[in-house]
């Protein structure tokens, strides 16, 4: 029940407001969102997280921890036995080598993992360079921590890979870490091996640490996922990001991981106990079930999605709007330059006309003008009748 | 790309082979021809819509038999269970390791028609040493689909 607030008399609020906090813009996507979900019958290409419900076995795993009373705190690093998965599970998949006792620290999500890494590393002023278009929170993750974000513009004719002449020009002797994300939200870029090996040379030659958020490398169609961190010399300067939200299908889990050497876990671990205590148990509980025994999920999911993505990239490519072939995540980023119109306005003209909502490309950075963001992130007939209508939106252009 | 185009029309029969040679990166044309060759051989052997009898109000009894039988010499099992499966009652047929040889899924319109079914037809065939029949209560999921769906509907419309 809601109770009347007309009766209080408003008095002139003061600003209690921190600058830094203050000069947050507002996200791009919370805008769009607010006008989304006023609308009735709109098929939505908006969403970043998986549209499978978490596996029943996993699911399963959650009720059976209550039963047995699993409802008290946890170490602060994290269940034992789920770091040893972990550390297991990346050395496996990701040629990473980690000791579970304190080398990789549970966190709610790959957002709270990024807040970490940016509180314990930056000194006020000290610059992290990242690739954009992006995923939302880099920039203001950066800002909160008292560092100076430098975006590096990744572009459509690179395959929107970083480049490594992009990254040098950006290097300053405030340079203290570059913030990288292959499979990259929006884009859907990936860098290979040999890619990486050039990023990685100029890291080491100017002493960079790496935060790489790797949340989408189980979500890779066509060449396997190498990660930064298993390049030689690059252990020891990279805090590796991950989590459960898009192999899993687990985003509501709240439940991810850290892992790099001693000292940096340890440094983040001294934030997370006084904000966040520990990672719910429950998650962390159903994390260890997805980590056992999730593989098959995890690969059946992705095969759907593989077919997704060619099935929408396909219809782009027919209604005429140039899209490059994504290597991993569930993005298409296609160019809508052809239609004449700015992002936005493609966006709340297709969402008003036909009834599909895409997020603007501008939503992840300046360099988005001139691209929608589309996930395939939605079942496949839904995707059939978004393509039809956006189609005829174009057509109409 | 027969395996991936099975699990496809596994998923949804009714798929056009415009979407289906999307998602596959072929043509619509390829996607005819193939699954022409898988029906011709056999390896599709039919299409039906799987149909919640209770929403359809449509009253049936379905049960599940496990079925002894003695095994003929030359031919083992096949002649006896290939009697068995040409029945229209039976809906599906199999042969089972453990404490029986066949399970035998079969479906009438009344409780009658089933029993009869098993009584007079099944039981009496020569070879066939012992039926069990258990009946269908209550239909919870059937061919991989669940009766009841299970969706998300707090999913966000727009998310990051």
């Amino acid at each position: 029940m809601h109770l009347p607030v007309s009766s209080v008399p408003k008095t002139k609020q003061p600003d209690f407001i921190a600058d830094h906090v203050r000069a947050i813009p507002r996200s791009g996507i919370r805008d769009f969102f607010e006008i989304v979900q006023s609308m009735e019958g709109v098929i939505s290409l908006g969403i970043g997280e998986p549209d499978f419900v978490t596996p029943w076995h996993i699911r399963e795993a959650a009720i059976y921890a209550l039963e047995r009373g699993k409802t008290g705190y946890t170490s602060n690093l994290g269940l034992l036995k789920l770091r040893e998965e972990i550390a297991r599970y990346v050395n496996e998949n990701y040629s990473l080598g980690y000791d579970p006792a304190n080398e990789v620290l549970v966190t709610v999500g790959v957002s709270e993992g990024l807040d970490l890494a940016l509180r314990a590393v930056l000194n006020p002023g000290d610059e992290v360079i990242y690739h954009e278009p992006c995923y939302v929170s880099y920039s203001p993750s950066i800002a909160l921590a008292h560092g100076r974000a430098v975006a590096v513009s990744t572009r459509e004719e690179d395959e929107f890979k970083l480049r490594p002449e992009a990254l040098r020009a950006a290097i300053t002797p405030r340079s203290k870490a570059l913030l990288l994300n292959f499979p990259t939200n929006p884009t859907g870029a990936v860098l290979l091996k040999s890619e990486l090996d050039e990023i990685a040379a100029i890291c080491r030659e100017h002493n960079l640490l790496v935060i790489t958020d790797e949340i989408y490398s189980e979500l890779s169609y066509a060449e396997a996922h190498t990660s930064i961190a298993s390049l030689p010399g690059m252990r020891e300067r990279t805090i590796f990001l991950h989590g459960f939200s898009k192999a899993f299908a687990m985003t509501g889990f709240r439940v991810g991981y850290a892992c790099a050497p001693a000292p940096l876990i340890d440094a983040m671990m001294r934030i997370h106990q006084y904000g966040i205590l520990c990672a719910p148990i429950v998650s962390q509980e159903a994390a260890v079930e997805a980590l056992r025994h999730g593989r098959n999920d995890m690969l059946e999911m992705r095969e759907q999605y593989r077919r997704r993505r060619n099935l929408l990239l396909h219809a782009f490519r027919n209604m005429g709007l140039p899209c490059f072939e994504p290597r991993g995540a569930f993005y298409l980023f296609p160019s809508i330059k052809s239609t004449g119109l700015s992002s936005h306005d493609f966006a709340i003209g297709l969402l008003k006309q036909e009834q599909v909502a895409v997020v603007p490309g501008t939503a992840f950075g300046p360099g988005g003008e001139g691209y929608v963001r589309c996930s395939y992130a939605t079942a496949l007939d839904q995707l059939e009748i978004a393509a039809r209508r956006m189609a005829k939106f174009v057509g109409r252009k | 790309m027969d395996e991936a185009l099975l699990n496809l029309l596994e998923e949804n029969a009714l798929s056009t082979p415009e979407s289906l040679a999307a998602q596959l990166n072929t043509t619509p044309a390829e996607i005819k021809k193939r699954i022409k060759q898988l029906e011709k051989y056999r390896v599709i052997l039919a299409y039906k819509a799987i149909v919640d009898d209770e929403r359809a109000k449509r009253s049936s009894v379905k049960a599940v038999i496990e079925v002894r039988v003695t095994p003929e010499r030359e031919g083992g099992f096949d002649r006896l269970a290939h009697r068995i499966a040409q029945y229209r009652e039976v809906h599906s047929c199999f042969l089972m390791s453990g404490g029986f040889d066949l399970l035998v899924f079969i479906e009438g319109k009344t409780l009658q028609e089933v029993a009869g079914f098993v009584s007079e037809k099944l039981s009496t065939l020569p070879g066939v040493i012992s039926t069990a029949t258990h009946f269908n209560l209550k239909t919870y999921k059937q061919q991989g689909v669940l009766r009841e769906a299970v969706v998300n509907e707090e999913r966000l419309k727009v998310s990051p």
